[in-house]
Formats: structure tokens, sequence, C-alpha cells
């Protein structure tokens, strides 16, 4: 399997001397192609800091963080602003769509500004758009849009252009159950295509569509979930007892 | 307690004979719940008792049963009643955690962090089921999936809560020490 994130000894600390704070001790993290981690902690365990890394919003003072081949530490604002153009899409929990556009703008504007044709990336938001199902919607202004809604503009604005790896940051902090669910089975489908997702969250029941799910603490990762056997709730149609009361009905 | 309500809601619908009902009420439950044809004799002839459910005929070797007035109005009572626990819980984690708490010589963050853990593993499994699961044609085993994700869901919560709250005390005093 390809990775396509990995950290190695990753760390990341603030001021100096007796004002030091390490927000992220030395972190091993290695994400493939096709996986979805998710990242639980408290407030302050080093989650965003992690996913800052990750998506070339910030260096790690020591360690080295590499995204799809490319040692982000190493590379100059212009090469961190390419990787987030082309390679990694970010979903925030207050979507920070522009209301002045309409969805589809919303969605093609970071490949316009990637130097792509506008015809081009139309055409490509288009078909993102239609991926998360809002084909109908892409003349929209954010504002007419419902909150689930809005949150798949901001998922297919981020996978726009084929981006392979998407980081959310609390991508259903402020949906409702159904709703949120539906943000994390998109998710799980670009990952199940070969793409690779990183969701920090604090929400259990949404962290569980991840492969791994990963535990900070004091900023250092302390545990790591993986999905338990799978429950046998059809077991009655195996039983014994059932085939013999069966065949005699029969 | 719930099987004989359970098959006086079937019985409610249409008379039916037991392996039927055994079956319906497994489907109806998301297979969650499988019964035991014995249990499901022993439920009727104790509603036939009671007089909430009644013989329909005896065709041959199967005896088909149809619900009463009495049974209908029962039935009516116990949806319209709310499920409400009788007392707090004393499941086995509440008092592993309770204790660990008190104990000197346990580390409550790593007996937290164990069923943190393996609950959010019981989540994935769950999870892993839900995706599989079409909307439509398995609804009641969906709504299942829900329950038992909401529980195990709440579950971390209160697991996190109550590593919040021994943080909120124990860090003060450790930093007052140095």
């Amino acid at each position: 399997m390809t990775t396509l994130v990995q950290l190695e000894g990753a760390t990341r600390w603030f001021g100096s001397g007796h004002t030091e704070v390490v927000a992220l001790h030395p972190t091993d993290l290695s994400v493939a192609a096709g996986e979805l981690v998710a990242i639980m902690g408290p407030s302050g365990s080093g989650k965003t800091t992690l996913l800052s890394l990750v998506g070339g919003l910030d260096r790690p003072s020591r360690g080295r963080v590499i995204v799809a081949g490319q040692d982000v530490g190493a590379l100059n604002p212009r090469g961190l602003a390419v990787l987030r153009r082309r390679t990694v899409g970010y979903v925030f929990q207050d979507l920070n769509l522009l209301s002045g556009l309409t969805a589809r703008e919303n969605v093609s504007l970071p490949l316009e500004l990637d130097g792509r044709s506008p015809g081009e990336a139309r055409t490509a938001a288009e078909a993102v758009l239609a991926s998360v199902g809002l084909t109908e919607l892409g003349d929209r202004f954010p504002d007419d849009l419902s909150g689930g809604e809005q949150q798949r503009v901001a998922i297919a604005r981020a996978l726009v252009g084929g981006r392979r790896i998407v980081l959310a940051d609390e991508p259903t902090g402020a949906l409702d159950s159904i709703t949120g669910e539906s943000v994390m089975r998109l998710l799980r489908a670009h990952c199940n295509e070969g793409g690779t997702g990183i969701l920090v969250t604090h929400d259990a029941a949404h962290a569980a569509w991840a492969d791994r799910v990963v535990f900070l603490r004091d900023g250092r990762i302390v545990d790591e979930a993986r999905p338990a056997p799978s429950p046998e709730f059809t077991a009655s149609a195996s039983r014994p007892e059932l085939a013999t009361s069966g065949s005699d009905a029969a | 307690m719930s099987v004989r309500y359970g098959l006086l809601a079937l019985l409610a619908e249409a008379p039916t004979h037991g392996y039927q009902l055994k079956t319906a009420f497994e489907r109806r439950t998301g297979s969650s719940w499988a019964l035991n044809i014995g249990q499901v004799y022993t439920t009727l002839q104790r509603l036939e008792r009671d007089g909430l459910v009644e013989a329909a005929s005896s065709g041959g070797d199967r005896r088909d049963y149809r619900i009463t007035g009495a049974g209908r109005t029962q039935l009516e009572a116990w949806f319209a009643t709310p499920v409400v626990p009788e007392g707090p819980s004393r499941d086995e984690l509440t008092i592993k955690v309770l204790l660990a708490v008190a104990a000197s010589d346990v580390d409550v963050t790593e007996v937290l962090q164990r069923q943190r853990t393996a609950s959010v593993e019981q989540l994935q499994a769950y999870t892993r089921r839900k995706a599989q699961a079409d909307p439509e044609k398995d609804l009641a085993f969906l709504i299942l999936l829900d329950a038992l994700i909401f529980r195990t869901e709440a579950e971390v919560r209160w697991l996190d809560a109550s590593e919040a709250r021994i943080r909120h005390v124990t860090r003060p005093r450790k930093e007052a020490a140095r």
C-alpha cells in the first residue's frame, strides 16, 4: 500500500526555555492510500497541531512530515501553497465557504487559483458536486443551502481536481447525527476509492467510520482502535434449532 | 416482558401461528433477538390464560391465535407508556471506574483509555455493518444499530467526562507539589 502521509518523530513546540510548550511530542504515524484515520483526544491534546502539520499550515520544530512524497518542512511557501492546492484539501467545522460565490464557484475556486482555465475548473467542479449529490444545487449561494448541504460543498471543494488527501477538523460538529453521518459516508467513499482522510473529531460515533482511531493525550499518541470482529446479529439464521424448525414447517 | 408485547403487536395485525410469530418477531427486530420456539409457545399460552389472545382456528397441527379486545387495550397502553429505568444501573463498567478512582494503586486514566479503545472498536464494528446496510430494506436493522451505536457513544462520552473531571481535580495538586 502506498503511504500518503508519514510523520517521523514529528515534534512541535512553541516558545523556548521556561516558557516552552510542547504541543506535539515526537510522533510517528503513517497513513496509507485508502485509509481513513480519526484522531480523538481532549482539548489541547495536539489534534489540531497534528492536522496543521499534515496540511502544511504549520511546520514541525523537529522531525519530518512527508505528504505525498514531499517533506513538508523542507518546502518553501510556494511549494506549500502548491501542495495545498493540488494534493491536500481541508474541511473545517465552520465551513468557510465564500458567501458571495455560488456553490459551484466555491468549489472551482481552488482550481482557478491554481491557474486552470475557468471552463476546465467549472467542469471539474460539476463532476465533484455530482459525486457529493449536489448536481442540482450548484447555482445556489451558501446562505440558501442547509448546514449539511454546505458541508457537502466544503467537501467537494476539498476534493476538487483529484486531491487525494482530505483533512477534516470537526466536520460534523454543527450537524445533526443523520446529516453528520452523510458527511462521514462521503469521507468513507473518498477513501474507499483510494484517497486518504484524516479526521479530527470528539464524536466517537463519527470517528467509528475510520479504519483506525488514534487517541492523543498531552501531545502523545496513547492508543489506537481498530474495528472489533463484526457482531453476529444474524446468528439466528444459522442456528441449528431454526434450521430444524424451518424444515419442520416446510 | 417485551416478547409478550412483541407477540401481541404482531397478532394485532393478523391472526397467525407460533412459528410464523417467531420469524416475524426476528425480522422486525433486525434479527437481533433470536427467539426460542418453546418460548413463543409458552408466552402464547400465558397470553391465552390471561385472556389477551384466543385460538382463531386449529386446522390440522397448526393453531392460529388472534388478539382479543383486552389484548388490544394492553398493547395500546404499552406503546403509550415510556420506558423508565427503575434505578441507577449497576453495570460492571461503572463500578469498575468508581473503584479505580478510589484505589490508590490503580492508574484510572489507563483504565479509562483501555475501555475507550474497546468501546470505539465496538463502534467501528457496528459502523461497518451500518455502511453495508440498505437504508430501505434494512430499516429495522439500521434503527437497531443506531441504538447500539448511541449507547456505546454515550459510554465514550461518559469516559471522556470522567477523565476530564479527574484531571481537573488532580492537576492543580501535582503542580502545587512542584
